[in-house]
Protein backbone atom coordinates (compact mmCIF):
# COMPACT_ATOMS: atom_id res chain seq x y z
CA UNK A 1 0.00 0.00 0.00
CA UNK A 2 1.34 2.90 -1.23
CA UNK A 3 1.44 6.14 0.94
CA UNK A 4 2.01 9.95 0.72
CA UNK A 5 4.05 11.67 3.22
CA UNK A 6 3.25 15.12 3.47
CA UNK A 7 6.23 17.01 4.51
CA UNK A 8 8.80 14.80 2.69
CA UNK A 9 6.50 14.52 -0.74
CA UNK A 10 7.01 11.45 -1.73
CA UNK A 11 5.21 8.77 -1.70
CA UNK A 12 6.27 4.94 -0.03
CA UNK A 13 4.99 1.95 0.47
CA UNK A 14 3.24 1.84 4.56
CA UNK A 15 4.55 -1.97 5.19
CA UNK A 16 8.03 -1.36 4.28
CA UNK A 17 8.09 1.77 6.90
CA UNK A 18 6.43 -0.48 9.06
CA UNK A 19 8.76 -3.12 8.65
CA UNK A 20 11.82 -0.97 8.93
CA UNK A 21 10.43 0.11 12.36
CA UNK A 22 10.13 -3.55 13.68
CA UNK A 23 13.51 -4.97 12.71
CA UNK A 24 14.90 -1.52 13.88
CA UNK A 25 12.59 -1.44 17.53
CA UNK A 26 14.07 -5.26 18.24
CA UNK A 27 17.48 -4.16 17.74
CA UNK A 28 17.28 -0.95 19.88
CA UNK A 29 15.52 -2.69 22.68
CA UNK A 30 18.12 -5.44 22.84
CA UNK A 31 21.16 -3.00 22.67
CA UNK A 32 20.18 0.40 24.38
CA UNK A 33 20.42 2.40 21.34
CA UNK A 34 18.13 4.55 19.39
CA UNK A 35 18.87 2.78 16.63
CA UNK A 36 18.92 6.05 14.53
CA UNK A 37 22.51 5.10 13.02
CA UNK A 38 20.62 2.20 11.09
CA UNK A 39 17.09 3.73 9.99
CA UNK A 40 18.20 6.76 8.70
CA UNK A 41 20.94 5.56 6.02
CA UNK A 42 17.94 3.14 5.27
CA UNK A 43 15.32 6.29 4.94
CA UNK A 44 18.00 7.44 2.42
CA UNK A 45 18.49 4.55 0.95
CA UNK A 46 14.60 4.68 -0.22
CA UNK A 47 14.26 8.01 -1.25
CA UNK A 48 12.88 9.75 1.88
CA UNK A 49 15.44 13.93 1.71
CA UNK A 50 17.74 13.69 3.78
CA UNK A 51 16.92 16.87 6.00
CA UNK A 52 13.46 15.09 6.67
CA UNK A 53 14.88 11.57 7.34
CA UNK A 54 17.39 13.10 10.41
CA UNK A 55 14.63 15.17 11.59
CA UNK A 56 11.87 12.35 11.58
CA UNK A 57 14.54 10.27 12.96
CA UNK A 58 14.69 12.17 16.17
CA UNK A 59 11.08 12.06 16.64
CA UNK A 60 10.89 7.92 16.11
CA UNK A 61 13.31 7.44 18.55
CA UNK A 62 11.73 9.43 21.16
CA UNK A 63 9.30 6.81 21.05
CA UNK A 64 11.22 3.74 20.68
CA UNK A 65 13.29 4.67 23.50
CA UNK A 66 10.30 5.52 25.47
CA UNK A 67 8.93 2.04 25.28
CA UNK A 68 12.55 0.92 25.75
CA UNK A 69 12.95 2.97 29.32
CA UNK A 70 9.76 2.15 30.50
CA UNK A 71 11.17 -1.99 30.98
CA UNK A 72 14.01 -0.43 32.58
CA UNK A 73 12.24 1.38 35.27
CA UNK A 74 10.24 -1.79 36.03
CA UNK A 75 13.90 -3.09 36.59
CA UNK A 76 15.62 -0.41 38.21
CA UNK A 77 18.07 -0.28 36.09
CA UNK A 78 18.26 3.19 35.13
CA UNK A 79 20.86 5.86 37.20
CA UNK A 80 18.74 8.82 37.03
CA UNK A 81 21.36 11.45 38.62
CA UNK A 82 24.02 9.99 35.87
CA UNK A 83 20.97 10.41 33.48
CA UNK A 84 20.74 14.10 33.90
CA UNK A 85 24.13 14.88 34.01
CA UNK A 86 24.62 13.44 30.80
CA UNK A 87 21.51 15.40 29.18
CA UNK A 88 22.46 18.93 30.40
CA UNK A 89 25.57 18.35 28.08
CA UNK A 90 23.06 16.44 25.46
CA UNK A 91 21.11 19.54 25.27
CA UNK A 92 23.56 22.17 25.03
CA UNK A 93 25.22 19.80 22.29
CA UNK A 94 21.94 19.25 20.09
CA UNK A 95 21.52 23.08 20.03
CA UNK A 96 25.17 23.31 18.50
CA UNK A 97 24.53 20.02 16.04
CA UNK A 98 21.04 22.18 14.92
CA UNK A 99 23.21 24.84 14.14
CA UNK A 100 26.14 22.96 12.15
CA UNK A 101 23.61 21.34 10.24
CA UNK A 102 21.83 23.97 9.02
CA UNK A 103 25.09 25.63 8.15
CA UNK A 104 25.79 22.30 5.94
CA UNK A 105 22.63 22.32 4.30
CA UNK A 106 22.93 26.18 3.06
CA UNK A 107 26.76 24.84 1.57
CA UNK A 108 25.09 21.97 -0.29
CA UNK A 109 27.32 18.96 1.36
CA UNK A 110 25.33 17.46 4.22
CA UNK A 111 24.49 14.42 2.32
CA UNK A 112 28.70 13.79 2.46
CA UNK A 113 29.05 15.18 6.09
CA UNK A 114 26.71 13.11 7.12
CA UNK A 115 27.82 9.86 5.78
CA UNK A 116 31.80 10.96 6.76
CA UNK A 117 30.49 11.41 10.34
CA UNK A 118 29.19 8.02 10.00
CA UNK A 119 31.88 6.08 8.61
CA UNK A 120 34.41 7.62 10.87
CA UNK A 121 32.50 7.45 14.16
CA UNK A 122 31.04 3.80 13.71
CA UNK A 123 34.33 2.54 12.37
CA UNK A 124 36.07 3.81 15.61
CA UNK A 125 33.52 2.77 18.14
CA UNK A 126 32.83 -0.68 15.98
CA UNK A 127 36.12 -1.42 15.97
CA UNK A 128 36.82 -0.94 19.85
CA UNK A 129 34.09 -2.86 21.03
CA UNK A 130 34.95 -5.53 18.68
CA UNK A 131 37.89 -5.84 20.48
CA UNK A 132 37.42 -5.10 23.58
CA UNK A 133 34.52 -7.87 23.29
CA UNK A 134 36.75 -10.37 22.21
CA UNK A 135 38.80 -10.10 25.04
CA UNK A 136 36.47 -9.74 27.66
CA UNK A 137 35.47 -13.60 26.16
CA UNK A 138 39.02 -14.61 26.31
CA UNK A 139 39.19 -13.52 29.75
CA UNK A 140 36.16 -15.44 31.31
CA UNK A 141 36.87 -18.14 29.18
CA UNK A 142 40.51 -18.33 30.61
CA UNK A 143 40.73 -20.81 33.55
CA UNK A 144 39.85 -19.12 36.71
CA UNK A 145 42.52 -17.25 39.08
CA UNK A 146 44.65 -16.38 36.35
CA UNK A 147 43.97 -12.26 36.43
CA UNK A 148 42.02 -11.25 39.37
CA UNK A 149 39.27 -8.40 37.64
CA UNK A 150 40.96 -5.20 38.67
CA UNK A 151 38.76 -2.36 39.93
CA UNK A 152 39.17 0.99 37.17
CA UNK A 153 42.36 2.17 37.54
CA UNK A 154 42.94 5.83 38.97
CA UNK A 155 43.18 7.50 35.96
CA UNK A 156 43.23 11.67 34.98
CA UNK A 157 39.44 11.16 34.69
CA UNK A 158 39.95 10.77 39.02
CA UNK A 159 41.61 14.31 39.08
CA UNK A 160 39.08 16.58 37.77
CA UNK A 161 37.03 18.66 39.82
CA UNK A 162 33.18 18.84 40.65
CA UNK A 163 32.95 15.56 42.06
CA UNK A 164 29.61 13.48 42.58
CA UNK A 165 28.41 10.46 43.77
CA UNK A 166 25.89 8.52 41.60
CA UNK A 167 24.58 5.45 43.69
CA UNK A 168 22.79 3.55 41.13
CA UNK A 169 26.33 2.92 38.91
CA UNK A 170 28.41 2.83 42.37
CA UNK A 171 30.60 5.61 41.51
CA UNK A 172 32.29 9.15 42.69
CA UNK A 173 33.78 10.95 39.63
CA UNK A 174 33.62 14.56 38.47
CA UNK A 175 30.69 15.38 36.43
CA UNK A 176 33.00 16.89 33.26
CA UNK A 177 33.74 14.13 31.29
CA UNK A 178 29.77 12.89 31.54
CA UNK A 179 28.79 16.73 30.57
CA UNK A 180 30.96 16.22 27.82
CA UNK A 181 29.96 12.82 26.99
CA UNK A 182 26.33 14.37 27.02
CA UNK A 183 27.23 17.17 24.72
CA UNK A 184 28.90 14.88 21.66
CA UNK A 185 26.07 12.94 22.06
CA UNK A 186 23.99 15.79 21.60
CA UNK A 187 25.49 16.84 18.59
CA UNK A 188 25.61 13.73 17.19
CA UNK A 189 21.92 13.03 17.24
CA UNK A 190 21.58 16.73 15.52
CA UNK A 191 23.43 16.06 12.39
CA UNK A 192 23.17 12.71 11.74
CA UNK A 193 19.78 11.84 13.33
CA UNK A 194 20.49 9.28 15.87
CA UNK A 195 20.20 9.04 19.53
CA UNK A 196 23.81 8.39 19.98
CA UNK A 197 23.66 5.28 21.85
CA UNK A 198 26.11 3.36 20.10
CA UNK A 199 28.72 5.93 21.58
CA UNK A 200 27.38 6.79 24.58
CA UNK A 201 27.32 2.87 25.71
CA UNK A 202 30.75 2.71 24.69
CA UNK A 203 31.79 5.90 26.97
CA UNK A 204 30.01 5.25 29.82
CA UNK A 205 31.40 1.67 30.26
CA UNK A 206 35.39 2.11 29.12
CA UNK A 207 35.38 5.91 29.79
CA UNK A 208 32.98 6.49 33.15
CA UNK A 209 33.39 3.23 34.17
CA UNK A 210 29.84 2.89 34.16
CA UNK A 211 28.24 -1.19 34.72
CA UNK A 212 27.38 -2.59 31.82
CA UNK A 213 23.65 -3.11 33.92
CA UNK A 214 22.39 0.36 34.17
CA UNK A 215 23.99 1.71 30.92
CA UNK A 216 21.14 0.85 28.43
CA UNK A 217 18.65 1.78 30.91
CA UNK A 218 20.51 5.63 31.62
CA UNK A 219 21.14 5.99 27.84
CA UNK A 220 17.99 5.56 26.65
CA UNK A 221 16.78 8.23 29.67
CA UNK A 222 19.03 10.73 28.03
CA UNK A 223 18.43 9.73 24.42
CA UNK A 224 14.57 10.40 24.87
CA UNK A 225 15.23 14.19 26.22
CA UNK A 226 17.92 14.95 23.84
CA UNK A 227 16.06 13.48 20.66
CA UNK A 228 12.55 15.32 21.82
CA UNK A 229 14.56 18.79 22.34
CA UNK A 230 15.83 17.94 18.56
CA UNK A 231 12.71 17.42 17.11
CA UNK A 232 11.90 20.68 18.14
CA UNK A 233 14.30 22.40 16.68
CA UNK A 234 14.58 20.89 13.79
CA UNK A 235 10.42 20.89 13.28
CA UNK A 236 10.71 24.58 14.35
CA UNK A 237 13.94 25.75 12.01
CA UNK A 238 13.67 23.51 9.25
CA UNK A 239 9.98 22.27 9.10
CA UNK A 240 11.38 18.74 8.08
CA UNK A 241 9.81 16.37 10.83
CA UNK A 242 7.15 14.40 8.97
CA UNK A 243 4.27 13.11 11.47
CA UNK A 244 3.58 10.80 8.71
CA UNK A 245 6.45 8.42 8.12
CA UNK A 246 7.68 9.08 12.33
CA UNK A 247 3.89 7.13 13.00
CA UNK A 248 4.63 4.44 10.54
CA UNK A 249 8.12 3.54 11.78
CA UNK A 250 7.32 4.52 15.41
CA UNK A 251 4.32 2.05 15.41
CA UNK A 252 6.76 -0.99 14.10
CA UNK A 253 9.39 0.88 16.06
CA UNK A 254 7.93 0.55 19.78
CA UNK A 255 6.83 -3.37 19.14
CA UNK A 256 10.40 -4.45 18.05
CA UNK A 257 11.65 -2.70 21.16
CA UNK A 258 9.35 -4.50 23.89
CA UNK A 259 10.54 -7.81 22.08
CA UNK A 260 13.93 -6.41 21.93
CA UNK A 261 14.47 -5.85 25.36
CA UNK A 262 13.16 -8.95 26.46
CA UNK A 263 15.79 -10.83 24.12
CA UNK A 264 18.61 -8.41 25.68
CA UNK A 265 17.81 -9.35 29.21
CA UNK A 266 18.38 -13.33 28.51
CA UNK A 267 21.98 -12.74 26.69
CA UNK A 268 24.95 -12.18 28.42
CA UNK A 269 26.81 -8.42 28.36
CA UNK A 270 29.73 -9.53 26.51
CA UNK A 271 26.98 -11.42 23.74
CA UNK A 272 25.66 -8.48 23.33
CA UNK A 273 28.19 -6.35 22.67
CA UNK A 274 29.93 -8.34 20.10
CA UNK A 275 26.83 -8.40 18.45
CA UNK A 276 26.32 -4.55 18.27
CA UNK A 277 30.39 -4.13 17.34
CA UNK A 278 29.44 -6.24 14.15
CA UNK A 279 26.36 -4.11 13.20
CA UNK A 280 28.10 -1.28 13.70
CA UNK A 281 30.78 -2.17 11.67
CA UNK A 282 28.44 -3.73 8.81
CA UNK A 283 26.84 -0.26 8.66
CA UNK A 284 30.30 1.68 8.53
CA UNK A 285 31.45 -0.67 5.63
CA UNK A 286 28.34 -0.22 3.40
CA UNK A 287 28.34 3.72 3.57
CA UNK A 288 32.26 3.45 3.38
CA UNK A 289 32.01 1.74 0.44
CA UNK A 290 29.28 4.05 -1.07
CA UNK A 291 31.20 6.71 -0.77
CA UNK A 292 34.61 4.88 -2.05
CA UNK A 293 33.19 3.23 -4.80
CA UNK A 294 32.37 4.96 -8.33
CA UNK A 295 28.42 5.88 -8.41
CA UNK A 296 26.44 4.57 -11.06
CA UNK A 297 25.12 7.82 -11.48
CA UNK A 298 27.57 10.72 -10.82
CA UNK A 299 25.27 13.60 -10.75
CA UNK A 300 22.69 14.28 -7.62
CA UNK A 301 19.26 16.85 -8.41
CA UNK A 302 19.16 18.89 -5.33
CA UNK A 303 15.86 21.61 -4.77
CA UNK A 304 16.94 25.71 -4.18
CA UNK A 305 19.84 27.82 -5.17
CA UNK A 306 22.46 28.68 -2.79
CA UNK B 1 -13.98 4.39 -24.49
CA UNK B 2 -15.53 6.93 -27.59
CA UNK B 3 -18.53 7.06 -26.12
CA UNK B 4 -17.96 8.04 -22.54
CA UNK B 5 -15.10 10.34 -24.27
CA UNK B 6 -17.98 12.44 -25.63
CA UNK B 7 -20.07 12.30 -22.51
CA UNK B 8 -17.35 13.96 -20.84
CA UNK B 9 -16.81 16.54 -23.15
CA UNK B 10 -20.52 17.19 -23.20
CA UNK B 11 -20.01 17.78 -19.32
CA UNK B 12 -17.25 19.67 -19.17
CA UNK B 13 -17.73 23.14 -20.17
CA UNK B 14 -14.46 23.45 -22.36
CA UNK B 15 -13.22 27.22 -22.68
CA UNK B 16 -12.87 28.25 -26.20
CA UNK B 17 -10.01 29.56 -27.93
CA UNK B 18 -9.54 31.44 -31.07
CA UNK B 19 -10.23 28.06 -32.95
CA UNK B 20 -9.14 25.03 -29.87
CA UNK B 21 -10.85 23.93 -27.27
CA UNK B 22 -9.45 22.18 -24.50
CA UNK B 23 -10.80 20.15 -20.76
CA UNK B 24 -9.86 18.18 -18.95
CA UNK B 25 -11.38 15.12 -17.00
CA UNK B 26 -10.87 16.76 -13.71
CA UNK B 27 -9.82 20.30 -13.07
CA UNK B 28 -8.30 19.58 -9.71
CA UNK B 29 -5.64 16.73 -8.68
CA UNK B 30 -6.11 16.24 -4.70
CA UNK B 31 -2.90 14.77 -2.79
CA UNK B 32 -4.46 12.45 -0.08
CA UNK B 33 -2.78 10.16 2.11
CA UNK B 34 -3.49 7.05 -0.62
CA UNK B 35 -2.50 9.35 -3.48
CA UNK B 36 -0.83 7.26 -5.99
CA UNK B 37 -0.79 8.88 -8.94
CA UNK B 38 -3.78 9.97 -11.34
CA UNK B 39 -4.62 9.71 -15.00
CA UNK B 40 -5.70 13.17 -16.64
CA UNK B 41 -7.93 12.89 -19.80
CA UNK B 42 -6.98 15.85 -21.98
CA UNK B 43 -9.30 16.70 -24.76
CA UNK B 44 -10.64 19.03 -27.44
CA UNK B 45 -11.69 19.70 -30.43
CA UNK B 46 -10.19 21.99 -33.10
CA UNK B 47 -12.83 24.74 -35.16
CA UNK B 48 -12.43 24.90 -38.48
CA UNK B 49 -12.78 28.21 -39.78
CA UNK B 50 -12.34 27.33 -43.87
CA UNK B 51 -11.94 23.78 -45.74
CA UNK B 52 -8.64 24.47 -46.59
CA UNK B 53 -6.78 23.62 -42.96
CA UNK B 54 -9.26 20.78 -42.76
CA UNK B 55 -7.56 19.26 -45.92
CA UNK B 56 -3.81 19.76 -44.68
CA UNK B 57 -1.84 17.36 -42.74
CA UNK B 58 -2.15 18.46 -39.10
CA UNK B 59 -0.20 17.48 -35.62
CA UNK B 60 -1.00 17.92 -31.96
CA UNK B 61 1.40 18.35 -28.96
CA UNK B 62 -0.03 18.63 -25.33
CA UNK B 63 2.32 19.69 -22.52
CA UNK B 64 1.27 19.48 -19.09
CA UNK B 65 4.11 21.59 -16.93
CA UNK B 66 4.68 21.45 -12.99
CA UNK B 67 5.71 24.38 -10.83
CA UNK B 68 8.95 25.62 -12.19
CA UNK B 69 11.89 25.21 -9.20
CA UNK B 70 14.67 26.24 -8.76
CA UNK B 71 17.26 23.44 -8.82
CA UNK B 72 20.98 22.55 -8.31
CA UNK B 73 23.03 19.75 -10.39
CA UNK B 74 25.71 18.33 -8.35
CA UNK B 75 28.43 16.09 -10.37
CA UNK B 76 30.18 13.97 -7.92
CA UNK B 77 34.27 13.64 -8.70
CA UNK B 78 37.21 11.69 -6.85
CA UNK B 79 38.56 14.15 -4.03
CA UNK B 80 41.39 12.20 -2.02
CA UNK B 81 39.74 8.58 -2.34
CA UNK B 82 36.19 9.18 -1.76
CA UNK B 83 33.38 10.60 -3.97
CA UNK B 84 32.10 13.70 -3.61
CA UNK B 85 29.88 16.68 -4.99
CA UNK B 86 32.83 18.68 -6.49
CA UNK B 87 30.50 20.33 -9.26
CA UNK B 88 27.69 22.29 -9.57
CA UNK B 89 25.49 23.92 -11.58
CA UNK B 90 22.27 26.04 -10.94
CA UNK B 91 19.15 25.87 -12.80
CA UNK B 92 17.36 29.00 -12.46
CA UNK B 93 13.79 27.49 -13.40
CA UNK B 94 12.86 23.68 -13.93
CA UNK B 95 9.33 22.31 -14.03
CA UNK B 96 8.91 19.86 -10.83
CA UNK B 97 7.21 17.46 -13.40
CA UNK B 98 6.58 17.86 -17.52
CA UNK B 99 4.55 15.94 -19.99
CA UNK B 100 5.06 15.63 -24.04
CA UNK B 101 2.21 13.47 -25.89
CA UNK B 102 2.40 14.05 -29.47
CA UNK B 103 0.89 12.81 -32.46
CA UNK B 104 4.24 11.91 -34.33
CA UNK B 105 7.55 11.97 -33.49
CA UNK B 106 8.49 15.76 -32.12
CA UNK B 107 11.41 16.51 -35.17
CA UNK B 108 9.00 15.85 -37.43
CA UNK B 109 6.19 18.23 -36.33
CA UNK B 110 7.92 20.84 -34.58
CA UNK B 111 9.92 23.17 -35.93
CA UNK B 112 13.18 25.11 -34.04
CA UNK B 113 11.60 28.31 -34.21
CA UNK B 114 8.49 27.30 -33.29
CA UNK B 115 10.58 25.93 -30.72
CA UNK B 116 12.01 28.63 -29.66
CA UNK B 117 9.08 31.12 -29.69
CA UNK B 118 6.79 28.52 -27.60
CA UNK B 119 9.42 26.79 -25.37
CA UNK B 120 8.01 23.77 -25.86
CA UNK B 121 10.89 21.09 -25.32
CA UNK B 122 12.57 20.14 -22.48
CA UNK B 123 16.26 22.01 -23.39
CA UNK B 124 14.00 25.16 -23.94
CA UNK B 125 12.00 24.67 -20.73
CA UNK B 126 15.03 24.09 -18.43
CA UNK B 127 17.23 27.27 -17.91
CA UNK B 128 20.41 27.26 -16.69
CA UNK B 129 22.21 30.14 -15.12
CA UNK B 130 24.51 31.83 -17.01
CA UNK B 131 27.56 30.12 -15.11
CA UNK B 132 28.24 27.28 -13.56
CA UNK B 133 30.79 26.52 -10.62
CA UNK B 134 34.20 24.45 -11.18
CA UNK B 135 33.23 23.89 -14.55
CA UNK B 136 32.40 24.67 -18.08
CA UNK B 137 30.22 21.89 -19.39
CA UNK B 138 26.44 23.35 -18.60
CA UNK B 139 24.91 21.16 -20.84
CA UNK B 140 25.94 17.95 -19.32
CA UNK B 141 24.17 18.94 -16.18
CA UNK B 142 20.88 20.07 -17.71
CA UNK B 143 21.25 16.40 -19.68
CA UNK B 144 22.30 14.77 -15.95
CA UNK B 145 18.99 16.34 -14.56
CA UNK B 146 16.94 15.33 -17.45
CA UNK B 147 18.06 11.80 -17.56
CA UNK B 148 17.37 11.28 -14.00
CA UNK B 149 13.68 12.73 -13.96
CA UNK B 150 13.08 11.07 -16.79
CA UNK B 151 14.03 7.76 -15.14
CA UNK B 152 11.83 8.95 -11.80
CA UNK B 153 9.12 9.34 -14.62
CA UNK B 154 8.72 13.19 -13.94
CA UNK B 155 9.64 14.09 -17.42
CA UNK B 156 7.72 11.89 -20.12
CA UNK B 157 8.05 12.53 -23.55
CA UNK B 158 5.50 10.00 -25.52
CA UNK B 159 5.37 10.06 -29.09
CA UNK B 160 2.25 8.77 -30.80
CA UNK B 161 0.10 9.12 -27.79
CA UNK B 162 -2.15 11.77 -28.88
CA UNK B 163 -4.76 10.98 -30.92
CA UNK B 164 -6.36 13.87 -33.42
CA UNK B 165 -9.40 12.39 -35.22
CA UNK B 166 -10.22 13.74 -38.23
CA UNK B 167 -8.15 16.50 -37.65
CA UNK B 168 -11.49 17.83 -35.41
CA UNK B 169 -11.37 15.88 -32.21
CA UNK B 170 -8.64 15.16 -30.10
CA UNK B 171 -7.48 13.11 -26.73
CA UNK B 172 -4.91 12.30 -24.92
CA UNK B 173 -4.28 10.58 -21.52
CA UNK B 174 -1.05 12.31 -18.74
CA UNK B 175 -0.10 9.57 -16.08
CA UNK B 176 0.86 11.69 -13.32
CA UNK B 177 2.85 9.97 -10.79
CA UNK B 178 3.00 9.99 -7.37
CA UNK B 179 5.29 12.11 -5.89
CA UNK B 180 3.98 15.66 -7.41
CA UNK B 181 4.31 18.95 -6.14
CA UNK B 182 1.79 20.91 -5.45
CA UNK B 183 1.14 23.76 -7.61
CA UNK B 184 -0.49 25.13 -10.37
CA UNK B 185 -0.34 22.38 -13.66
CA UNK B 186 0.10 24.45 -16.82
CA UNK B 187 -1.94 22.27 -19.62
CA UNK B 188 -1.49 23.69 -23.09
CA UNK B 189 -2.18 22.52 -26.63
CA UNK B 190 -0.29 23.63 -29.77
CA UNK B 191 -1.50 22.87 -33.03
CA UNK B 192 0.71 22.45 -35.95
CA UNK B 193 1.04 22.67 -39.60
CA UNK B 194 4.04 22.32 -41.73
CA UNK B 195 6.18 22.82 -38.10
CA UNK B 196 4.63 25.44 -37.52
CA UNK B 197 2.14 26.42 -34.80
CA UNK B 198 -1.13 27.78 -36.15
CA UNK B 199 -3.12 27.70 -32.71
CA UNK B 200 -2.18 27.16 -29.01
CA UNK B 201 -4.53 26.89 -25.54
CA UNK B 202 -3.95 26.78 -22.52
CA UNK B 203 -5.28 26.13 -18.89
CA UNK B 204 -4.78 25.05 -15.68
CA UNK B 205 -4.75 22.01 -13.32
CA UNK B 206 -5.12 22.78 -9.49
CA UNK B 207 -2.81 19.75 -7.71
CA UNK B 208 -2.97 20.29 -3.88
CA UNK B 209 -2.46 18.24 -1.01
CA UNK B 210 -6.29 17.35 0.91
CA UNK B 211 -7.51 16.51 4.12
CA UNK B 212 -4.82 15.03 6.73
CA UNK B 213 -2.06 15.76 4.37
CA UNK B 214 -3.19 19.52 3.70
CA UNK B 215 -3.54 19.76 7.87
CA UNK B 216 -0.45 18.58 8.78
CA UNK B 217 1.21 20.31 6.02
CA UNK B 218 -0.22 23.69 6.76
CA UNK B 219 0.47 23.26 10.62
CA UNK B 220 4.01 22.54 10.21
CA UNK B 221 4.37 25.52 8.46
CA UNK B 222 2.16 28.01 10.18
CA UNK B 223 2.24 26.62 13.81
CA UNK B 224 5.67 24.81 14.27
CA UNK B 225 6.01 24.86 17.71
CA UNK B 226 2.34 22.96 18.58
CA UNK B 227 2.98 20.65 15.20
CA UNK B 228 6.45 19.82 17.02
CA UNK B 229 4.97 19.04 20.39
CA UNK B 230 2.11 17.06 18.86
CA UNK B 231 4.76 15.15 17.45
CA UNK B 232 6.42 14.33 20.38
CA UNK B 233 3.14 13.75 22.49
CA UNK B 234 2.07 10.74 19.43
CA UNK B 235 5.86 9.48 19.83
CA UNK B 236 5.47 9.22 23.90
CA UNK B 237 2.02 7.44 23.84
CA UNK B 238 2.48 5.59 20.90
CA UNK B 239 5.90 4.21 23.26
CA UNK B 240 3.92 4.10 26.80
CA UNK B 241 1.48 2.15 24.56
CA UNK B 242 3.44 -0.41 23.54
CA UNK B 243 4.87 -1.12 26.83
CA UNK B 244 1.41 -0.87 28.53
CA UNK B 245 0.10 -3.31 26.16
CA UNK B 246 2.61 -5.95 26.42
CA UNK B 247 2.59 -5.82 29.90
CA UNK B 248 -1.34 -7.00 29.68
CA UNK B 249 0.39 -10.20 27.42
CA UNK B 250 3.07 -10.99 30.45
CA UNK B 251 0.53 -11.33 32.47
Amino acid sequence: MQIYLPIAEVSVNAFLLLGLGGIVGILSGMFGVGGGFLMTPLLFFIGIPPAVAVATEANQIVASSFSGVLAHFKRKTVDFRMGTVLLVGGLIGAALGVVVFNYLKSLGQVDLLVKLCYVVFLGVVGGLMFIESLNAIRRTNAPAGTAPRKRKNHTWIHALPFKMKFRVSGLYISVIPPVIVGVVVGILAAIMGVGGGFIMVPAMIYLLGMPTKVVVGTSLFQIIFVTAFTTMLHATTNYTVDMMLAVLLLVGGVIGAQIGTRIGAKMKAEQLRILLALMVLGVCSKLALDLLLTPSELYSIGLGGH
Amino acid sequence: MLRAFLIALLLATPAAAQNLVLGLSESEVAITTTFDGSDILVFGAIKHESAVTQEAKLDLIVTVKGPDQATTVYRKDRRFGIWVNAATVEVDAAPSFYAIETTRPIADILGDEADRYYEITLPRVIKPSAEGHGNNDVALFTEALMRIRQDANKYQLREWDAALIDNTLFRTDVELPANLVEGAYEVSVFLLKDKKVISTYSTVLDVRKAGLERWMYNLSRQQPFYYGILSLIIAISAGWGASAIFRVFQR
